[in-house]
């Protein structure tokens, strides 16, 4: 088992200082998840500005490395951009994780996110890796739903 | 090492399993037995025996072979009778697992409002949520016992918990996370000053414990079979006949009934009222064969076993720098199964570190989040010991702990 494979170093970068960690007002939703097999769970609250972009991504999570640095990331990836542009990364990012490691990530696309390439190996871990950004995608259609 | 079993090496062989590899060929060293056991061949064998050579459907086949199924089912009830030390081997009732033996007692125990049922904050899923909803339903009240912070059950207020109006105790007799054994006879003895019956959760007790039900005083005791080296899809709940006989059937359907008119059906008397339709015929037979295995190495050395290699565990995990172990820490106290959590690194890399070399390991809240919350914290890295566990897989572990704290750059 290759395990560098699945601990790449930018995973453990973000593992010990994850970005945008915390949970930060204003916001139009909160949302949280748990990933009921093990534990892990995630507060996440969304802004979003009025002409649609993503202003602030602000969580609370615990669980483990995989888990959080995928959070770190993908805050990286969605804060800024617009939200429509947002969930196409979150749609690319999902087909990496869910492609049993035979999708071959775009880096211009995914950035960061690339190196959880190895871990869409490992079908035990793919829950971890998706948990902060299936409830990004949660709480962004909600808020869109929220005038703001 | 005092306690070992002196034939280790013998019963090693008897578990196929235990000779395979994993992670490029690196011996298996199984530390997940709270979860599963591995199965001994004798247990493998009396399953393929069955389905080879006797395999028909039971109680109703009128030919050799549904003889002979009948035959091998109900002498596995037998074994069960006397694994248990049972009064009549028409209290053990066959179920699908622990889960559905605990329901069985929370689904029809006549509850209504003004009743109590006491559990404890130590309880496996499986023994709490059948009584919360049973409380739902009936409008029952909910109550527990707390823990001690070295994880015992805090039995200071037992006075103002066992009160007139508990028609329920239920209670783990070994915790699966903490690993601590409990005083269930002391409570059992408590419960019926007050007209309380008490159900025992035995799933962590049966393969690690000689498992006495008269001794022991409950009313209803449960565990699976896949604990006890036996096969998954089968459980057992043991009850005392009157007990039994007070409730209502579980679930309807075949073999469970004495006659059955188009408006009113009558039932079967125990253990068959309990057991609706085809059970699970082999793994009864596997069960049976589980039980006979366990009994023949002896339970007290099984538990002397146990004791030895979790004292070596817990001197091993106490070596190990940032390394907190929830429970007693005193192994005479408490089963095999140890919960710990290592400082820096979650318990999901822990187990995946350990899973590179070979080292099978639970981690998460092991069904006990509430226990967890407790002691504040989310989840937990388990080991677990079993019959056939050795002192150098301990060995392997508190290295696998080192190499985890070295690739993740904790001291």
């Amino acid at each position: 088992m290759d395990l560098d494979a699945l601990y790449q170093e930018i995973i453990l970068d973000h593992y010990r200082s994850p970005h945008h960690a915390g949970l930060r007002e204003p916001f139009e939703s909160e949302v949280h998840h748990v990933n009921p097999t093990c534990g892990d769970e995630v507060t996440l609250r969304v802004h979003l500005a009025a002409d649609g972009t993503v202003e602030d991504v602000s969580y609370a999570a615990e669980g483990c490395s995989i888990s959080q640095a995928s959070a770190s990331v993908m805050t990286d990836l969605v804060i800024g951009r617009p939200l429509d542009a947002a969930l196409e990364t979150h749609a690319a990012f999902l087909e990496l994780m869910q492609g049993k490691g035979q999708v071959v990530p775009d880096e211009d696309v995914l950035e960061d996110g690339i190196a959880f390439a190895g871990v869409a190996k490992f079908p035990a871990r793919v829950k971890c890796a998706l948990l902060s950004w299936m409830a990004f995608k949660d709480a962004a259609l909600q808020a869109q739903g929220e005038p703001s | 090492m005092d306690g070992l079993l002196s034939d280790l090496e013998v019963i090693r062989k008897d578990f196929p399993i235990l000779g395979r590899t994993v992670a490029n060929d690196l011996p298996l060293v199984y530390l997940d037995s709270a979860n599963t056991s591995q199965k001994p061949q004798v247990v493998i064998d009396a399953m393929v025996d069955h389905l080879e050579n006797h395999n028909a459907n039971i109680a109703r086949a009128m030919h050799t072979l549904g003889a002979e199924s009948t035959e091998a089912f109900e002498a596995a009830r037998d074994k069960v009778a006397a694994f248990l030390n049972a009064p009549s081997r028409d209290e053990v009732i066959f179920t699908k697992n622990a889960t559905e033996a605990l329901n069985l007692v929370a689904r029809t125990f006549p509850l209504g409002p003004g009743d109590r049922v006491v559990i404890t904050e130590m309880e496996h899923h499986s023994n709490i949520v059948p009584w919360q909803l049973a409380c739902e339903r009936s409008g029952a009240s909910l109550s527990w016992f707390g823990l001690t912070d070295d994880g015992q059950l805090d039995l200071s207020n037992i006075d103002s918990l066992l009160v007139p109006g508990v028609k329920v105790v239920a209670l783990t007799w070994v915790s699966n996370m903490l690993g601590t054994i409990n005083p269930v006879a002391e409570i059992a003895r408590r419960a019926h000053e007050i007209g309380a019956v008490v159900v025992l959760d035995a799933s962590q007790a049966a393969p690690q414990l000689p498992v006495d039900v008269q001794a022991v005083g409950a009313d209803f005791v449960a565990f699976t079979g896949h604990k006890v080296v036996g096969p998954t899809g089968i459980g057992v709940l043991w009850g005392r006949t009157e007990a039994l006989d007070a409730l209502p059937p579980f679930l309807g359907g075949g073999e469970m009934i004495a006659t059955v008119s188009m408006e009113k059906s009558t039932w079967a008397p125990i253990p068959h009222k309990f057991e609706a339709g085809t059970p699970p015929i082999v793994e009864a037979v596997g069960l049976g064969a589980a039980v006979e295995y366990l009994s023949h190495v002896g339970l007290d050395r099984i538990h002397a076993h146990e004791q030895a290699i979790t004292r070596y565990l817990l001197d091993g995990l106490a070596s190990v720098g940032g390394v907190s172990v929830l429970g007693p820490l005193d192994a005479s106290l408490r089963g095999g199964a140890v919960s710990f959590e290592l400082a820096g690194v979650h318990p999901h890399d822990v187990a995946q570190l350990l899973d590179s070399r070979g080292i099978a390991v639970r981690a998460g809240h092991h069904c006990a989040k509430p226990a967890h919350k407790r002691f504040g914290v989310q989840s937990t890295t388990r080991a677990s010991s079993y019959l056939y566990t050795t002192p150098a897989e301990i060995d392997a572990l508190i290295d696998g702990l080192e190499y985890t704290k070295s690739y993740f750059k904790v001291s």
